[in-house]
C-alpha cells in the first residue's frame, strides 16, 4: 500500500506537470482540445491525491506501522475519530492535505467555468497546477507521507493527548481548505492580467471561491481560538502567534476585496488595487504555510527548522515578482473608468474601509516579521508582545466598526447632509442610548470597550433600519406580510443582506473580545478540599478530589486522572490532569504513567454573560516514594512474572495509587478565570458564517436577470440624481 | 493622503517595536555576551533532562537548539502541560546573580502538533 500511495502520488505530480504544458499550449495555439486536456489533467491529479488521502487514512485506521508517519503519530490505543486526525497533526499528512483540498477546489472551478472565460481558464488552470506541482513534489522530494519506518514497531507513538479533541477534526481542515480556495481567485486574476481581460467577469465568476475561502479561512481561525480557549496554557482565544497572525493576514486581505471589488463592478473603479489584494491574499496565504513549515520564526504553531524552508521561499519569490511584473505591466488595462466623486461617498467610506483593514494586515506584518526586522537593523532578533500589537489594533478596530456602520447606508457617488441625517440618525441615536445605559450601569473601566459597544450599537442599528425599510417597501409594493417579506428581499439581494448579516456577526464578535479582554478576572490559587476562592465575584469551593483509572476501547490503560471536584455559586465543576502513559523503555513500569504526556481538562461553565473558567494542577510529589517503590518491585519482578500476571499487578497498584490521593489529599493549584461575553465571539463568527453563506449562494438565474436590470435602474438612478438614498433592489 | 497615513503608520510602529520589544536570545548568547543586570530577555531554547520543582518553583536548564550550552532558569508559575525535557520552550527572563530569573505567565511551550524531530541540513 506505501508503494500504491507514492505511486499515487507520482501521477498527481505528473498529471500538474503535464496540465501546465498542456494548458499554455493550448492557450498560445489556440488549441481546444489541449486546453481540454489540461483541465481534465488537473481532475486527474485531484482523483490520484484523493486515493493518495484515502490510502493514507486507511493506514492511520488500520494502525499499519508499516507507515513511518503513523507509527509516529498514532496508536492502537489513539481512540478512532482522533485516529483520523492524526494524518493532518504530521508535517507530510499536512502537505498531502493540502494538496488534496487544491485538487479539490481546482477541478471544481475548472468544473464550473469550462464553457466560460475560455480565454482565462488554461493560465488559471495552469497556475492552480503549478500550486499542485509544488506541493506533490515537495512530498515526493522532501516529506513524503509514505515514507517506509526503519523498523516496524509493535505500538505507536499515539496522537498526543492534547490534539485530542473534536477541534482537531475540523480546525485545520478549514483553515487548509481557506488557504487552498484562495488559490482560485489568484489563478484567475494571474490569467486576467496574462490575458489584459481585466473587466469584472473574472471577479464575478471566482467570487463564490473567494467567499467560501473568506468563511472557511475565517471559521477556521475562530475554531482554533475557541480550542485554545479550551486549553491551559495556550494563551486564551488569541496570543499574536506569528502562525496565528499569518492565517488573519490574507483573511484581512481578502476582506478588504470583498468590499473594494464592489467599487470596481458598480463603477469601473480600483482595479490596480483589487487585482494587487488578491494577489497578496494569494501570497499571504503562503506566506502563512511558509512560517508553519519553515522555522524562520519562533512560533509555538512552527514546525522544527525543516529543508521545507527554502522551496517555499523560492515558490513565494516566484509569486511576488510575477505578480508585481504583472501589475506593472498591465497598467494600461487596469485604468481605472471613473474618479472618485466625493469624499463623502460610498466609494470614498469603501476606500477608507480598505485603508484599515490594510493597515490592520499591515500591523499584524509588522509585528510577525518584527524579530527578523530587528535583526537586520540591530542583529539581534526582538520581539514584541500583546500591548504592542493592541496599541495599534484596537484604534483601527473601532474605526473599522464605524466604518461598517456608516458604509452601508452612504450614498454612492456623493452624499448629502439630508441623506446622511436620515440613513444615520436613527442608528446614531441607538449607539448613544447604549452608551448612556452603560454608564449609568457604571461601565467605566475601560473607554475603548465602551466606544466599541457604542460603535456596534450604531452598526446593529443601521443594519436593523435597511431591512426593516426594505421589508416596508415590499410590503407596500406586494402586499406580503412581514415574514415573506422579509424573506423575499434576502433572497432576491442575498448579497447585500447577507453581507448585513456578516456585519453584524463581526460586531457581535468585537463586542465579546472588547468586554473579555477589557473585563477579565484571573486567580492562581492553591486550595484544601472545602476552602473557597472569589473571582469575579464568584466564590469556587474545592470540594473533593477525583480519581480514576481510564481503559482504552482495546483493554489497555490510556491515561490515570486525578481531578478535582468544584462548586461555583452552586453548581457543580470537573477539572482534572490526566496522565498518558510514555512509550519511553527506559522510565520504570510505574513512573511512565506519570512521566508521559499530561493534559489539562478545563471545567467550562460558558452563558451569554459570563464564563466561569477552572483549571486544576494536582499535586502528586506526595506519591513519588510510592511510584518509585512501585518501580523497584515490578523491574525485581519482570522476570518472574507473565505479561498478564504483570499488568494485573500493575493495575492493582496504580489504583492502590489513584486511591492514596483521593483519600489524602494535598493542596491543588487552581488557576480561575471568569471571562465576560466570550460566548458572543463564537455566536458572531456563526452569524457571519451564515451570512458569508448567504452572500455567496447562487442565485436562481432568473432571478438574479431581475435583480441585475433592478439594479442597473439603482444605480443608473443615483448616477442622474446622487443625493437619492439607496433603496433595496 | 494615504501615503503619508501609511508613512505615519509605519513610523510608529517602528518607534513602539523597538522601544517595547525584549531580545531574544539563546542560551549560548546569554553567556557569551554578559547580560545587561536587570534587563528582560526571550530565551528561546530546550530543556535539559533532569529537572526539578519544589514546592511552586520549578528549576531547570535550557539549552540552545541545536548545541549543548545551557543557563539555569527558576520559574514560579504553572508549567504548561507539555513542559518536558527536551521540548522547545520560549520564556521571558531576568538575570539575579547566576540564576535566569523566568517571569510568571511567560512560559510557553510548542504546539504538540509540531512536537518533530528538527531536519535541517546543519
Amino acid at each position: 500500500m506505501i508503494n500504491a500511495g507514492h505511486a499515487c502520488l507520482i501521477v498527481a505530480f505528473a498529471a500538474a506537470l503535464y496540465g501546465i504544458a498542456a494548458s499554455l499550449y493550448g492557450a498560445r495555439a489556440q488549441r481546444r482540445d489541449f486546453v481540454a486536456s489540461g483541465r481534465r489533467a488537473a481532475y486527474a491529479m485531484a482523483g490520484a491525491t484523493a486515493v493518495a488521502f484515502v490510502l493514507l487514512e486507511a493506514a492511520f485506521v488500520r494502525s499499519d506501522f508499516e507507515y513511518a508517519v503513523v507509527a509516529s503519530h498514532s496508536s492502537t490505543t489513539t481512540p478512532l475519530f482522533y485516529r483520523l486526525t492524526a494524518m493532518w497533526s504530521s508535517q507530510e499528512g499536512s502537505l498531502l492535505l493540502w494538496l488534496f483540498s487544491l485538487g479539490l477546489w481546482s477541478s471544481i472551478i475548472l468544473f464550473i467555468t469550462r464553457h466560460k472565460l475560455r480565454a482565462l481558464a488554461p493560465y488559471a488552470t495552469a497556475v492552480l497546477l503549478g500550486f499542485a506541482a509544488f506541493f506533490a513534489g515537495v512530498m515526493l522530494f522532501g516529506e513524503s507521507p509514505f515514507t517506509r519506518a526503519e523498523r516496524i514497531v509493535a505500538e505507536g507513538a499515539g496522537l498526543n493527548p492534547l490534539l485530542r479533541d473534536p477541534g482537531m477534526m475540523i480546525h485545520p481542515p478549514m483553515l487548509y481548505s481557506g488557504y487552498t480556495l484562495f488559490a482560485v481567485p489568484f489563478a484567475f486574476a494571474i490569467a486576467a492580467l496574462i490575458t489584459r481581460r481585466l473587466d469584472a467577469e473574472w471577479i464575478r465568476s471566482t467570487r463564490p471561491f473567494t467567499l467560501a475561502a473568506w468563511c472557511a479561512l475565517g471559521f477556521g481561525i475562530v475554531l482554533g481560538a475557541r480550542w485554545s480557549y479550551h486549553e491551559l496554557d495556550w494563551g486564551g482565544y488569541w496570543m499574536w502567534d506569528p502562525v496565528e497572525n499569518a492565517s488573519l493576514m490574507p483573511w484581512l486581505t481578502a476582506t478588504a476585496f470583498l468590499h473594494s471589488v464592489m467599487i470596481q463592478e458598480r463603477r469601473g473603479m480600483l482595479r490596480t488595487w483589487n487585482v494587487s489584494l488578491v494577489l497578496g491574499t494569494g501570497v499571504l496565504a503562503i506566506l502563512g504555510t511558509f512560517l508553519v513549515r519553515s522555522g524562520v520564526l519562533n512560533s509555538i504553531h512552527a514546525f522544527g527548522a525543516s529543508t521545507l524552508g527554502l522551496p517555499f521561499l523560492i515558490l513565494l519569490a516566484v509569486m511576488i515578482a510575477g505578480s508585481i511584473f504583472l501589475v506593472a505591466s498591465r497598467q494600461d488595462a487596469l485604468k481605472s473608468e471613473h474618479r472618485l466623486d466625493s469624499l463623502l461617498s460610498r466609494e470614498a467610506i469603501f476606500l477608507l474601509n480598505n485603508f484599515v483593514l490594510v493597515a490592520l494586515c499591515f500591523v499584524v506584518f509588522w509585528g510577525t516579521f518584527f524579530p527578523l526586522i530587528a535583526e537586520a537593523f540591530t542583529g539581534r532578533q526582538r520581539n514584541i508582545g500583546p500591548p504592542v500589537y493592541e496599541r495599534f489594533i484596537v484604534p483601527l478596530a473601532l474605526i473599522l466598526v464605524l466604518l461598517a456602520a456608516i458604509g452601508p447606508v452612504i450614498a454612492w457617488r456623493r452624499a448629502t447632509a439630508a441623506n446622511l441625517k436620515r440613513n444615520l440618525g436613527g442608528p446614531a441615536l441607538l449607539g448613544v442610548v447604549v452608551l448612556v445605559v452603560l454608564l449609568a450601569l457604571g461601565v467605566t473601566e475601560s473607554v475603548t470597550a465602551l466606544i466599541m459597544f457604542t460603535f456596534g450599537a450604531f452598526v446593529v442599528g443601521t443594519v436593523m433600519q435597511e431591512f426593516w425599510r426594505g421589508t416596508r417597501a415590499r410590503r407596500a409594493v406586494a402586499k406580503e406580510s412581514v415574514p415573506v417579506a422579509l424573506a423575499q428581499l434576502i433572497k432576491r439581494n442575498r448579497r447585500r443582506y447577507g453581507g448585513y448579516v456578516v456585519h453584524v456577526g463581526i460586531v457581535v464578535i468585537f463586542v465579546g473580545v472588547a468586554a473579555s479582554s477589557s473585563f477579565k478576572d484571573v486567580r492562581d490559587v492553591a486550595l484544601n478540599p472545602g476552602q473557597s476562592a472569589t473571582v469575579g465575584g464568584k466564590e469556587f469551593t474545592y470540594v473533593k478530589p477525583t480519581s480514576e483509572l481510564v481503559a482504552a476501547p482495546n483493554g489497555r490503560l490510556e491515561r490515570i486522572v486525578f481531578g478535582a471536584e468544584l462548586r461555583v455559586n452552586g453548581k457543580i465543576m470537573h477539572t482534572s490532569k490526566d496522565y498518558f502513559p510514555s512509550q519511553d523503555t527506559s522510565l520504570g513500569p510505574v513512573s511512565r504513567f506519570f512521566d508521559g504526556e499530561a493534559t489539562t481538562e478545563v471545567a467550562l461553565d460558558a452563558s451569554l454573560g459570563k464564563d466561569t473558567w477552572a483549571a486544576v494542577a494536582p499535586d502528586i510529589a506526595k506519591l513519588r516514594p510510592q511510584i518509585e517503590e512501585g518501580d523497584k518491585v515490578f523491574g525485581n519482578a519482570a522476570d518472574e512474572l507473565s505479561d498478564d500476571q504483570a499488568n494485573e499487578f500493575l493495575a492493582v497498584a496504580l489504583q492502590g495509587l489513584t486511591d492514596a490521593y483521593a483519600d489524602n489529599p494535598p493542596p491543588a493549584r487552581f488557576r480561575l478565570e471568569v471571562n465576560p461575553l466570550v460566548t458572543w465571539i463564537w455566536i458572531g463568527s456563526l452569524i457571519a458564517v451564515l451570512g458569508g453563506i448567504l452572500a455567496g449562494w447562487p442565485a436562481k438565474r432568473g432571478l438574479t436577470k431581475i435583480a441585475s436590470a433592478k439594479y442597473a435602474a439603482r444605480v443608473g438612478k443615483e448616477v442622474r440624481e446622487p443625493e437619492t438614498e439607496s433603496v433595496p433592489a | 493622503m494615504a501615503l503619508s497615513a501609511a508613512v505615519l503608520l509605519a513610523g510608529a510602529l517602528a518607534l513602539t517595536s523597538f522601544s517595547a520589544s525584549t531580545e531574544a536570545r539563546q542560551p549560548s548568547e546569554l553567556v557569551n555576551a554578559t547580560p545587561t543586570p536587570g534587563a528582560k530577555y526571550q530565551l528561546v531554547g530546550k530543556v535539559v533532562k533532569g529537572y526539578e520543582t519544589k514546592g511552586e518553583t520549578t528549576y531547570f536548564r535550557v539549552r540552545d537548539r541545536d548545541g549543548t550550552v545551557s543557563v539555569p532558569v527558576t520559574y514560579a508559575g504553572r508549567l504548561p502541560d507539555p513542559f518536558r525535557a527536551d521540548r522547545e520552550i520560549v520564556i521571558d527572563v531576568v538575570k539575579q546573580g547566576d540564576v535566569y530569573v523566568g517571569q510568571v505567565g511567560t512560559l510557553i511551550t510548542k504546539c504538540p502538533s509540531k512536537f518533530t524531530a528538527d531536519k535541517t541540513d546543519s
